[in-house]
């Protein structure tokens, strides 16, 4: 099925549809965002397709401590790659909204202090794994920290965040989901909400399984000479 | 009942190697007090949210230095040693269980010194004293944990600051909003659901590293 275009193909639409209508549709009027509204359909996805790139990284982290493989191995590397490249893009459209909205595109806000945590902490991934030059340990090793890491984004991510005021939707004293934005996220919204958060994530996966590819090709040669 | 009288057979075998040693015990406790003494000639009697949040960088660098040593001391032969005799999981919990307990006794002191020579600002001392040992033991789990992780790796020290500081911060921020309390006499909302959640943290560190040390072990 991975190999197969028809996902691609759905990725570039919903691409396309979540690039023409997000810009062009009446969207409703919320607080003090305004227009500004708009980045929610490039802002929220990034952070879905970044939870979603590091749950399959992680399952691939599980199925290399099982049965360890160097391609289980590539696949967890790559996918928490392009994942925490999706953090970076979910921060950095957040600092730009923030920008308009909160005055500042840093105020040491809790959302953006806890984000920016758990990006450190997949950051110091790709650290300890390039700090083992056995290639068998360094699969295990980074497996298990990459469960880890998985584990602490539940109360860096998802808890935390709900328990603090924050100016960001979901905090102490804010209603809504810090996801979803509750309440406000009505039906003209939604309708290109989803399917921005499908192509986002899809074209994640993409560009994992391209970057993928390109590894196990290196793996070979190497193997060969 | 086998593997707890091998746990505490290795607990044991940590704490005498420190009774007879004490070489940590009294390093550790060198370097705590000549920090605070440097802090204490640098800030003097500081107010109550530097002191704060100093008390809590303190018990970090301390967890660090304390608690790093564990498995760094352990050469290769003697950990295949170990290997033949226990399991991963008794080992990690002897692990675990002793440096809860060098933490406890740092985090302690650490505050008793920080009481005679930074000044006392706290309201509540006596839920201070029992959140500092709560947060002495959170951060030697995590760092328990992270120690047998660098363990395996390269520029061990150095590796355990890089893996440390990002994943200890959720819970360093979380103690020190709860530690806020004892500053004023006025009893905060939702402080027993930031402490459960401490504790749930802490148990789950625990119950992943019971799950991934064996992972770990294997050489």
């Amino acid at each position: 099925m991975i190999r197969k275009s028809w996902w691609k193909t759905l990725s570039v639409v919903l691409l396309i549809y979540t690039f023409t209508a997000g810009f062009l549709i009446k969207v409703p009027h919320v607080g003090n965002l305004y227009g500004s509204i708009r980045n929610f359909f490039f802002h929220v996805p990034m952070w879905f397709g970044m939870m979603v790139l590091f749950l399959i990284s992680v399952i691939y982290a599980i199925k290399h401590l099982r049965n360890p493989t160097i391609d289980s191995d590539i696949y967890s590397k790559e996918y928490a790659k392009t994942g925490t490249v999706f953090g970076v893009l979910g921060l950095i459209t957040g600092s730009i909204w923030a920008n308009y909205t909160w005055g500042e595109a840093w105020s040491n806000d809790p959302k953006q202090l806890l984000a920016a945590i758990s990006l450190l902490i997949y950051a110091a991934y790709f650290i300890l794994r390039n700090s083992i030059t056995d290639i068998d340990k360094r699969g295990r090793i980074g497996a298990v920290y990459n469960v880890f890491a998985c584990a602490m984004l539940f109360p860096t991510l998802w808890i935390i965040p709900r328990m603090v005021e924050s100016l960001h939707p979901g905090g102490q004293g804010v209603e809504g989901n810090p996801g979803m934005g509750g309440k406000d996220l009505d039906a003209t919204m939604r309708v290109v909400f989803w399917p921005a958060v499908i192509g986002w994530t899809l074209l994640g996966v993409w560009i994992t399984t391209l970057k993928i590819r390109f590894e196990q090709l290196k793996e070979k040669q190497t193997v060969n000479v | 009942m086998n593997s707890l009288k091998t746990i505490t057979a290795l607990f044991k075998k940590d704490l005498l190697l420190e009774i007879r040693q004490q070489y940590s015990f009294y390093g550790v406790l060198l370097y705590v007090s000549s920090t605070i003494f440097v802090l204490y000639l640098a800030m003097g009697q500081p107010e109550d949210e530097v002191w704060n949040g100093l008390f809590w960088m303190i018990q970090l660098f301390v967890c660090v230095n304390a608690v790093a040593k564990s498995f760094l001391q352990e050469s290769k032969g003697r950990m295949l040693y170990f290997y033949s005799i226990a399991g991963p999981r008794d080992f990690i919990l002897s692990k675990l269980l002793f440096n809860a307990l060098l933490m406890l006794i740092m985090s302690i002191m650490s505050l008793l010194l920080f009481l005679l020579l930074m000044g006392n600002p706290l309201r509540q001392p006596l839920q201070f004293i029992g959140l500092a040992t709560l947060g002495g033991v959170s951060l030697s789990v995590v760092f328990t944990f992270l120690a047998a992780i660098a363990s395996k790796a390269q520029q061990q020290a150095a590796l355990m600051a890089i893996l440390g500081f990002p994943i200890i911060i959720p819970q360093l921020l979380l103690l020190m909003k709860i530690a806020t309390i004892a500053f004023s006499s006025v009893i905060q909302a939702g402080l027993g659901q930031m402490v459960l959640l401490l504790i749930a943290l802490d148990a789950m560190v625990v119950v992943l590293s019971i799950i991934l040390f064996p992972f770990l072990w294997k050489d």
